[in-house]
């Protein structure tokens, strides 16, 4: 009853290109945007705003950028924490070496390396796809791993890349001293951006070409798409946002890491959200972060919460079968994600409570 | 609606010219092929093929399974890459090219075996024939924004009033890998005029159709051939089909040219009829 879309005439294109054409969906998703700017920082504890939000939020952006290129392109990569690495080096390396540069400035630099790098290991994707191409990058993810781990000019001969500390508007935003709420602020005002530009990305031309190569590449050729630069921009765009989420990972969330912790489990982590979340869906990205996320963190105070008298090993051991067998359970009740049964939620919901 | 959207795009000059069967006579050369010869290792699939096209016909090729006739389309387009013999398009001997290089210079197609993009709507797998003329780049499509957000206007403008000659408003968000076949290959059609292409292949656009479907698919091409001046290759089994509408026909037989011409001269020649009815060796 709620979710209908009845009376709702568009009479231009305008109205119907929008980005959210449906009136719930924009109230919707204008009570998230409350949510996540207003009521979440002021009520969230310093625990949640850190542990929980800002970890759901650079993961979401790693998400979006490893959507672009395997959901919406086709293109299966498993170099995601590698270009996180990039990222993240880039970003301590710039904010070591240009004291002054602005934080957002560095970030966003850090993307670009990230993307030039993403554009190389994209090289063999004209040639190579599905599984092979997923071996191919793998070669990325170990290559960049070592290349932090043994060249010491990266992590300037010390054994971790550190958060430097950072001011924005006279706020420090950055380093072990910011305010939780602050680092919150900046990880979500990235994350609102790129998720927006992304959206746009994948509804104009761009994004229909890359779903052209994705569904038929033979198609998608003779109405005049040249392969080899499509593939390198998604990769580009992919490694872009697997940059900044790197760089924000370190930045905002760890303030000293080791190289190796960007390395293949990362990846996949990355990957899983993307699969569960649903290839091919910004909102799915979201989802399945959040998933990956935080079903390990409710998971891991259920039973304080509920009063079991379970030792932490029991515990923890516990954890990992309940959430195997979640991502089990919902790949069977839908193979194409959470995304896609948010959609088939709506579909119900616009007949309900009548049958048809 | 606007009633911009209704606005079909400007056929070209000859459409408002001379009545119907003036309009017949062909001239200009669009493409012409001379010995062509494709083989893939010891399998010859075509040999010493020369034929043309001419502007605004509707050239049928024709001829049994397997005489090459998917292979001469693969080859106009870019697919396959001949090892002996030249192309002429528009006057000029072509070189080896891309598929998107053929794309580019005007030539669109449509497949045997649909090849639609699966998990797109029917809007967007027609906005996909829009691609090469779409300048924004992409950080521009990344605000949707301004100069970008007119482009993507101005182009669904086009691709609607493709959508209202097919007649397929109703399925314009569907997915098109729910539709059943008919609309398929109507929605592949569709991609491939919004293209705007001047040679439109089409590799049995018939196959697997009603008499209905069929009627309907006729009337489509014929009017795109009338009211937007297309020149039109297509192969088609279905011989009522080719017969009616179709101005020269080529046949085609075990990667020969066995006959070319009108469709009633093709229809008496006896080399086709043995062809197409076997030969009796008495």
């Amino acid at each position: 009853m709620l979710y209908r879309e009845a009376g709702q005439f568009k009479t231009n294109y305008v109205a119907d290109q929008a980005i959210f054409p449906i009136r719930q969906d924009r109230i919707g998703m204008a009570i998230v945007l409350l949510f996540a700017w207003v009521i979440i920082p002021a009520f969230g504890s310093d625990y949640f705003l850190e542990i929980i939000m800002i970890n759901f939020l650079f993961f979401s952006l790693a998400a979006i950028g490893l959507n672009i290129l395997t959901g919406y392109t086709g293109l299966i990569s498993l170099g995601t924490g590698g270009f996180m690495a990039v990222g993240a080096v880039a970003s301590y390396k710039l904010a070591v070496i240009f004291p002054d540069l602005s934080i957002i400035l560095v970030f966003l630099i850090s993307g670009l390396i990230a993307a030039a790098v993403g554009i190389v290991f994209g090289l063999p994707s004209l040639r190579i796809k599905g599984f092979y191409l997923a071996v191919a990058t793998l070669a990325a993810q170990f290559f960049l791993d070592w290349l932090f781990l043994r060249v010491d000019w990266f992590t300037n001969s010390s054994t971790a890349i550190e958060g430097v500390p950072k001011t924005v508007f006279g706020y420090l935003v950055t380093g072990p001293n910011a305010e939780p709420f602050a680092k919150y602020y900046v990880a979500l005002a990235f994350v609102s951006v790129f998720a927006l530009l992304a959206k746009n990305l994948v509804r104009s031309a761009i994004g229909r070409a890359w779903m052209a190569i994705r569904d038929m590449d033979i198609a998608a050729e003779i109405i005049g798409i040249r392969p080899l630069p499509t593939k390198l921009l998604a990769f580009a765009i992919s490694a872009f946002y697997s940059g900044v989420a790197g760089s924000l990972m370190l930045f905002l969330f760890y303030d000293s890491a080791e190289p190796d912790l960007f390395d293949i489990n990362l990846s996949f982590k990355v990957l899983f959200m993307v699969i569960i979340g649903g290839l091919g869906s910004i909102a799915g990205s979201f989802m399945g972060a959040a998933f990956i996320v935080m079903i390990p963190i409710i998971l891991t105070n259920a039973p304080d919460l509920l009063g079991l008298p379970i030792s932490s090993d029991l515990a923890k051991h516990l954890e990992f079968m309940i959430f195997g067998a979640l991502i089990v359970f919902f790949l069977i009740v839908e193979p194409n994600g959470l995304a896609r049964l948010w959609q088939i939620a709506k579909e119900k919901l616009r007949l309900w409570p009548f049958p048809y | 609606m606007t009633a911009a959207t209704l606005e079909r795009p400007v056929p070209p000059v000859q459409s408002e010219g001379p009545a119907p069967a003036a309009r017949r006579n062909f001239s200009e050369e669009l493409l012409k092929v001379e010995d062509i010869s494709l083989s893939f290792g010891g399998v010859k699939a075509l040999s010493n093929i020369s034929f043309d096209i001419r502007k605004h016909e509707i050239r049928a090729i024709i001829g049994p399974n397997g005489a090459g006739k998917s292979s001469m389309l693969n080859v106009i387009n870019g697919f396959y890459h001949p090892q002996e013999g030249t192309i002429t398009y528009k006057g000029n001997a072509r070189h080896q090219m891309r598929p998107h290089e053929a794309a580019k210079t005007g030539i669109a197609r449509t497949f045997q075996n649909i090849a639609l993009f699966k998990g797109m709507s029917t809007l967007d797998n027609i906005m996909t024939g829009r691609l090469l003329r779409m300048r924004r780049n992409f950080l521009w499509q990344a605000l949707y924004w301004g100069p970008a957000l007119k482009e993507e206007l101005e182009h669904r403008e086009k691709v609607e009033a493709i959508i209202d000659f097919l007649e397929i408003q109703a399925i314009r968000k569907t997915p098109v890998g729910r539709l059943p076949y008919g609309l398929q290959k109507r929605v592949e059609l569709g991609r491939a005029l919004a293209m705007e292409p001047e040679l439109l292949l089409l590799d049995e656009p018939m196959a697997g159709m009603n008499v209905e479907e069929k009627e309907d698919m006729c009337r489509f091409i014929l009017d795109v051939n009338d009211e937007f001046g297309t020149t039109i290759a297509l192969i088609e089994h279905d011989m009522g089909v080719v017969m009616d509408i179709s101005d020269r026909v080529v046949v085609l037989d075990y990667g020969r040219l066995l006959a070319d011409g009108t469709p009633s001269e093709v229809r008496a020649n006896k080399q086709v009829i043995d062809a197409y009815l076997g030969v009796s060796h008495d």
